[in-house]
Order: C-alpha cells, then sequence, then structure tokens
C-alpha cells in the first residue's frame, strides 16, 4: 500500500493563496481574542482558584452558581469537570482585589466552600484545589514567554548553521505562524491558556521544526545533485519526495495524540488540542510557509539563479 | 554476511536488560509525581527583612548592654529601618570610649556614621545584609525539612524555588489534611521565656506604675490570663531580654498538665539549663510568661529554682499540643513566611488520572502499531519492535535517574510513541524509494539507512532544544514531561537508528545475499 508516492503538485505556486488563508485564521483568533478582551490565561498565569469538587449526588451547574451568588465575588465560572456521571464540578475564581500578597491565599477557596454548605445543596468533598498567587503567575508569564522566544531562536540558529540562514528564517516564520494559528484555534474552541496547554505549545516548536528539517535536508540533497534547477523546483521537487513521509508522520502522531485526547482525561484536555492543532498546524506550514520563505528569500538574495546555486552547493558539498 | 551482526544483537539485548531491570518492579522503582499520586505542592517565600530586623535589633540591644555595662548611658538606641539603628546622647568625654566599645561590638557587619551632636547611625553593610537574608532562606529550608520529616511524609520535598532566591518548594505527597500541614510547616514557633513586670486588662494600667511610659527595657505582649478555662485576653509587661529562648531547648514532648489537660513539656540543654536555673533561683515568687510567636501563653509564678525542665500549659486540644512540640522540636524559623501557591490533588483524582493516562497509551500504540503493520507489512513489526524498545528504555531512565511520572509526562511518553514512529516512518520511505530505484534489499536498506541517519540527528537536535527551554521553564510537572521528551528523544535515535538497523540486517542475513524483495 502506498499514498502519495511520485506526487508532483506544484506547492510553491500556491503559497499566496496559503498566506491569506493563515492570515484570516490568525486575524479570526486576533479577533476573538479583543472581543473578548485578551487572551484567556488561565488561574497559573494570572492568579486565582480552582477548585474541583465531587457531589454525592448529580449537582447541576445552576445549583452550584445559584448558592455561590451570596458571594457576591464579580467573575465565579461554575463549569462540568469531567466525565458526566461523576458529578464533578470545577469552580473557578480570579485573583481578588483584596487578597494581600500570600497571606491568605486560601481565604476565597474556604469561603466557596463554607457557601456550599451553607446553601445545603448536597454532600461534596474537595478533589483538587489550586491557588495561585499574583507573584507566581506573574512569574510564570514571564518565564512561558520567555521559554517560547528562546526556543524559537535557538531551533532558527540551529537550522541556519546547519542549513542557509533563510532556511533559519523560514523555520523561524513557520514555527511563530504554528504558534499563532495554535493560540488562534485554542481561543475559537475556548480553551484556556493553562501550563498544560503552554508546554504543548513549546513542544509543538520542536515538533513542526522536525518536518522542515526533513524537507531542508531533501532540498539539500537534490541541490547537490542537479545544478542548474532554479531553487523554486528544487524546493517543490523535494516537498513532493518527502511528501508520504510528511503526511504518514504527522497522521500517526494526530492518532496517538487523539487518544490522549479522546481518553486522556480532563487535565490534559487543553494540552492534548493544542497538540492535535499543531501537528495539523506545522504539517501544513512545513509546505507552504517555511519553504515558501526560503524561496523569497533567497530570491531577494540573488534571484535564485545559477550563481546562488552554486554558492549553495558549495556549501552542501563542504559539510557533505 | 553482515560484520559484527552478533555484537550488535547482544548489544540491543544488553540495553533492554539493562532498562528492564533499572525499572522492575516498577511500583517500587517509579515514583508518581503529585498529581498522580494526590497530595499538595506549594510555594513558600521566606520573608527575609524579618531576619534583618531581628538582626539589626540584636545588635542594637547587644550595642546598649555593652555601652552600660563600660559605663556609658546613651540617652536613646533606636532602630531606624530593617538595616540601620541610631545611638543618641553619646557624652563628649566618653567619645573615644563609645568608639572603641562599638567597634568591638558591631564592626564587621555594621558602619558607623557619625552625625555630631553624640549621635551615630549604624548601617548594615550591605554584603553582610545579602549574607542574612540567604542565610535566613537556608534555615527556613533546614527547618521546614525537619518538621516536614518529623510529620512523617514519605518522599517530601523541599528545595529552594525560582530566581528571586527567597521562595521555597515543598511537595508532600499523600497528605491530605493540607491545613494541618500548612499550620506546621508556615508556624514561625518563636519560644521565649521572660521576667513578667506587671499584668493589666489595658495600656494604660499596665504602664501606670512607670508614668505612663514603656521603660526602654520592657516591652507588652498579649496573652492568656493564666487561668484555667479562661479565654480571655490580657496584657503582659515583660522584660526585653529572655531568660531562655527555643534555641535552648533540648527536647519538647505533649504530655498532661495538673488539670489534665494536653500540655507540652520541654527540657533544655547545658547552656540554657545554667541561664534558667540563675533566673529562676533569684526571682522565686515572681511570674515567668512563656511566649510563643509573641503570644503569653501562660505565665506560672516561680516556686523554686528550675534548672532543666519546663512545661507550657495553654488550651490546647491533643493535637494541637502534639503539634507544638514537633514545631518546638525542630527550631524556630528565622523569618515569618507566606504562601504564593497551593496545588491539593485528592488521592481519587490521581487514580483516575492515572486509568485515563493508561488508557491513553494503550489506545495510542494500537493505533500505530495497527497502522504500522498494515502500511508496511513485515516493516511493520520492525517499527514496532523499535518504538516498544524506545519506550522501555525510557522507562530505565526514568528510573535509574529518579524522575518522578506526572500525567503530563504520560503525555511525553505518548509523543515519543509519535517521535518513534517519525524516525522509522524516514526511514522506511527512503527504504522504498531505494527498492523503487531498483537496488538490491541489502544495498536499499543501508543506503536507507545512511542517507537518513544525519537528518534525524538534525530533527532530534532541533527536539532536544525546545525540550531544554521547556524544562528551564516548567515547574514540577512540566519538568515531569519536558524529561520524559528529552530522554525520549534521546533513546529514540538508538532504538530507530541501531536497532532497527539490527533487525532488518539480522532479517537479511538468514537471506540469499542477492535478495531483492523486501516486505517493505
Amino acid at each position: 500500500m502506498r499514498i502519495l508516492a511520485n506526487t508532483n503538485f506544484n506547492f510553491i505556486r500556491w503559497r499566496w493563496h496559503a498566506f491569506v488563508l493563515s492570515v484570516a485564521i490568525i486575524a479570526t483568533g486576533i479577533a476573538t481574542m479583543v472581543s473578548r478582551g485578551g487572551l484567556a490565561l488561565g488561574v497559573d498565569f494570572t492568579g486565582g482558584t480552582v477548585i474541583v469538587l465531587q457531589f454525592a449526588q448529580p449537582t447541576g451547574e445552576d445549583v452550584v452558581r445559584q448558592a455561590l451568588r451570596s458571594l457576591g465575588a464579580g467573575e465565579i465560572a461554575v463549569q462540568r469537570y469531567g466525565a458526566a456521571n461523576q458529578n464533578q464540578i470545577m469552580v473557578r475564581l480570579p485573583l481578588l482585589a483584596g487578597v494581600e500578597q500570600g497571606s491568605n491565599l486560601d481565604a476565597d477557596a474556604a469561603r466557596v466552600e463554607e457557601a456550599l454548605k451553607a446553601a445545603s445543596i448536597g454532600e461534596f468533598k474537595r478533589i483538587s484545589r489550586d491557588l495561585v498567587g499574583p507573584t507566581i503567575g506573574r512569574d510564570l508569564r514571564r518565564k512561558g514567554i520567555m521559554a517560547t522566544i528562546l526556543a524559537l531562536l535557538g531551533i532558527m540558529t540551529y537550522i541556519a548553521l546547519r542549513f542557509r540562514f533563510s532556511f533559519g528564517v523560514g523555520a523561524m516564520i513557520a514555527s511563530v505562524h504554528d504558534v499563532l494559528v495554535t493560540l488562534s484555534l485554542l481561543m475559537l474552541f475556548q480553551y484556556e491558556l493553562t501550563l498544560n496547554v503552554v508546554a504543548a505549545i513549546l513542544t509543538l516548536t520542536g515538533y513542526g521544526v522536525n518536518d522542515q528539517i526533513v524537507v531542508f535536508d531533501r532540498v539539500r540533497e537534490n541541490l547537490r545533485k542537479s545544478r542548474a534547477e532554479p531553487l523554486a523546483h528544487v524546493i517543490n521537487k523535494s516537498v513532493n519526495q518527502t511528501l508520504p513521509r510528511t503526511v504518514i508522520t504527522a497522521g500517526v502522531t494526530f492518532l496517538a495524540v487523539l487518544a490522549l485526547f479522546l481518553f486522556g482525561g480532563e487535565v490534559l484536555e487543553g494540552f492534548a488540542f493544542a497538540m492535535l492543532v499543531g501537528i495539523i498546524t506545522s504539517t501544513y506550514s512545513t509546505v507552504y510557509i517555511a519553504s515558501a520563505v526560503a524561496v523569497i528569500l533567497s530570491k531577494r538574495r540573488g534571484g535564485g539563479g545559477p550563481q546562488t546555486m552554486t554558492q549553495a552547493q558549495a556549501k552542501a558539498r563542504r559539510r557533505a | 554476511m553482515y560484520a559484527n551482526l552478533r555484537w550488535k544483537i547482544l548489544a540491543v539485548l544488553a540495553v533492554t536488560v539493562l532498562a528492564v531491570w533499572s525499572f522492575y518492579p516498577p511500583s517500587q522503582k517509579i515514583k508518581l509525581g503529585l498529581d498522580l499520586r494526590g497530595g499538595v505542592q506549594m510555594v513558600l517565600r521566606v520573608h527575609t527583612d524579618d531576619a534583618l530586623k531581628v538582626e539589626t535589633e540584636t545588635a542594637a540591644d547587644q550595642l546598649h548592654e555593652a555601652l552600660k555595662a563600660a559605663g556609658i548611658a546613651p540617652t536613646a538606641v533606636k532602630a531606624l529601618s530593617l538595616t540601620e539603628f541610631m545611638v543618641e546622647g553619646i557624652p563628649q568625654t566618653s567619645d573615644a570610649q563609645f568608639r572603641q566599645v562599638a567597634d568591638q561590638q558591631v564592626t564587621g557587619s555594621f558602619d558607623r556614621e557619625s552625625r555630631g551632636g553624640g549621635s551615630h547611625v549604624f548601617r548594615m553593610r550591605p554584603n553582610i545584609a545579602v549574607r542574612n537574608r540567604s542565610d535566613a532562606v537556608t534555615q527556613a529550608l533546614q527547618t521546614i525539612e525537619r518538621r516536614v520529616n518529623e510529620y512523617g511524609v514519605t518522599e517530601p520535598i523541599v528545595a529552594p524555588y525560582g530566581a528571586s532566591g527567597d521562595q521555597i518548594l515543598v511537595a508532600l505527597p499523600g497528605v491530605d489534611d493540607v491545613n494541618r500541614a500548612k499550620d506546621l510547616i508556615g508556624r514561625t514557633a518563636r519560644l521565649e521565656i521572660k521576667l513578667v513586670e506587671g499584668v493589666a486588662a489595658d495600656e494604660a494600667t499596665l504602664l501606670q506604675s512607670h508614668g505612663g511610659k514603656l521603660p526602654p527595657d520592657m516591652e507588652t505582649r498579649p496573652g492568656l490570663s493564666g487561668t484555667q478555662g479562661d479565654p480571655s485576653k490580657v496584657l503582659y509587661l515583660v522584660k526585653r531580654t529572655p531568660v531562655v529562648t527555643g534555641t535552648d531547648l533540648r527536647n519538647a514532648r505533649p504530655t498532661i498538665d495538673d488539670f489534665n489537660q494536653p500540655a507540652v513539656s520541654f527540657s533544655l540543654n547545658n547552656d540554657g539549663a545554667v541561664k534558667f536555673g540563675k533566673a529562676t533561683g533569684a526571682n522565686i515568687g515572681r511570674q515567668l510568661a512563656i511566649i510563643l510567636d509573641d503570644f503569653v501563653q501562660s505565665a506560672p509564678v516561680i516556686e523554686g529554682r528550675i534548672e532543666r525542665e519546663g512545661r507550657i500549659t495553654g488550651s490546647f486540644t491533643p493535637q494541637e499540643a502534639e503539634d507544638l512540640s514537633l514545631v518546638l522540636r525542630s527550631g524556630a524559623l528565622p523569618a515569618s513566611l507566606s504562601y504564593l501557591e497551593e496545588r491539593t490533588v485528592g488521592p481519587s483524582l490521581g487514580q483516575d488520572s492515572i486509568r485515563a493516562g493508561i488508557i491513553a497509551s494503550i489506545v495510542g500504540l494500537t493505533f500505530v502499531a495497527l497502522f504500522m503493520l498494515s502500511y508496511y507489512r513485515l516493516a511493520g513489526i520492525n517499527a514496532i519492535v523499535s518504538v516498544a524498545l524506545n519506550l522501555v528504555i525510557l522507562l530505565g531512565f526514568m528510573a535509574y535517574i529518579g524522575s518522578v511520572m506526572t500525567l503530563p509526562g504520560i503525555a511525553g511518553f505518548i509523543l515519543t510513541i509519535g517521535i518513534g514512529v517519525d524516525s522509522n516512518v524516514l526511514i522506511f520511505e527512503r527504504i522504498r524509494e531505494e527498492v523503487a530505484a531498483n537496488k538490491g534489499a541489502r544495498q536499499a536498506v543501508a543506503a536507507g539507512f545512511d542517507r537518513v541517519f544525519l537528518t534525524i540527528l538534525d530533527t532530534h537536535i532541533a527536539s532536544l532544544i525546545s525540550a531544554a527551554f521547556l524544562f528551564q521553564f516548567g515547574t514540577g510537572t512540566i519538568r515531569g514531561f519536558a524529561t520524559t521528551l528529552f530522554f525520549g528523544l534521546l533513546s529514540n535515535v538508538f532504538t530507530a537508528v541501531f536497532v532497527s538497523r539490527t533487525l532488518f540486517e539480522f532479517v537479511l542475513s538468514r537471506r540469499p545475499a542477492g535478495a531483492v524483495r523486501l516486505s517493505i
């Protein structure tokens, strides 16, 4: 059995269409973000309280919300958690202005449990509780942004050193694209940005680059074989040659992560979702973004004519 | 025949055995993280300002005492800020002598600055302040560690945290009474025993006999009235300098007092016993305040000379008495603490997560195995063996370095499956291309592996870079994920390239050298 063997799609020709599609998705994401007043950050980054309670009897979200109304604390979010038959409810509170730095981190959580007991809506026990103070939230926000930027720069430098500078830039732009598209889809599907989701995004930067390296590697090999061909042709040929591998790998990894998404439980759902989106996006961006940017940049720096070719070959030979 | 094939097979078997030996039996060798086991994890901040304040006040007091002993009487010695205190009213005549005493007492830690008119400001040296702060954090770490160990938590973590230098991470697996654990850890537990100069309901009455002003060598402290079962609070006037403090303790344990109420008895070390004996012998009939964290627990009347043993009474429950003895035994914290973060996972949620993680792994592995077998036929077996071996080696690694398994770590395992398959697909596709170019089976396999090796190395290095940054960013559970990913990538280079190739060569070695067909 074979899929996509000996294809000859002209990917590079469609690069501007792809560009429009990506911009459209990212723009939608940004529009959603603006309309909701910013990225939906989880308590890991904003500070706040998350409590998961398990009720002995089936208990509706409305009942819990009603019971907590007396607290009057602005935005208490109440939602079902985990499998439907487990009667678990998650209550999330933002960091209240009155909460002093750390001194009474658990005050909000205690008030929620008291209010629920007072409302006598049935027996419950606490399954998990996350209390995050403002300092930790701020630290993690900074660290998360730094880690993502540094990881991207590190990978770009590596590719620029191993291949060509323009490939490094292509990889970088493709990775940034993947991160933005993943964030946009997370926004559209109403997932919060938690610690786990950021971990998924960081993992994606590494994963997406895998695809790009495979293509770039083939480009290098083909450049060595055929000297006269323009770079755009070579890249297009290389993308086609590696297409079965690209699609199969993405498909198989997608299946494995799909299992995680379906059966991995509530805690990892956001993580798995971000990975699923990222796998598709990074496959697409390898074909359209990374290669296209490499072509565009190489043209600007000498027109992809014979001269550029020879330089590239010389480089490739020295490394081989 | 392939050269060294026998050795390659032996190497693969040896690595497999080593990995299995390292994590077997998994229930003992693989440690579960808090999110799978249940428990609580906290980040605390040590208020190192407290330690500086104490240091400055102590230095001021000591200098004051030394000056008095030398016959110099300043009009005032007072703390100005966390790191500064001022001595006022040194007569011109004793200036030289003052300088000498001051140099002996505090120079080295404090810089002196003359303000004229007999006033001098002492400022803690910046390097000393930095050292005091870091000492306070180290001391807090050690104290918390002792408390946690005595509390009986298995495999707790007490470690410095973050870049600010004053944060501590405490992880207590399996603990479900979070509030009690927090009380035990966060309690300052500074014990002081001081002579009582007066007791009254309010400050005005208390200071009446002193002309309404607090004498410089005394201070007021709130406390219980001391009558059994009376919860009302009164105010005590006590000497500033304690007779003994918590550092003079040798031991503390829960006991029962004369009214059959839970109490804590303590014994003093040699130094403490000498001081205590002298003070109690000289002050028979007076009251002695037992002060815990600036609150007077009780103020018994001294009935005779006491040296080693004492008792703290109050309205304790048996558990409070037990906890108080524990914190006294472990010593006082050098500074107060606050909680920056707390994450609690109940044991039931941990169980659910383990089950979900295992189901997801098995389903994921099955998906992948079915696909590889149907798409690459016999070579699919090759892929499955190398992916499975990758997971085995990864488990071995994790057990060997003592890394904990977290829920994101399980996700790391599933991703490792994906990475392993990726390498195999890359190789197999290449072999297919070589076969299509009419090469014999052996040449095709050899060319496939040779050509792809560098690509695999490049992809893995790029992924390792992002895993390393992930580790830097992460805390607790995310680190579990980053570690898994990191070692999964490393062992995958071995399994996908070396093991898979050995398997191919093993199969091909049993067929005639010119064979062309390859099940791929």
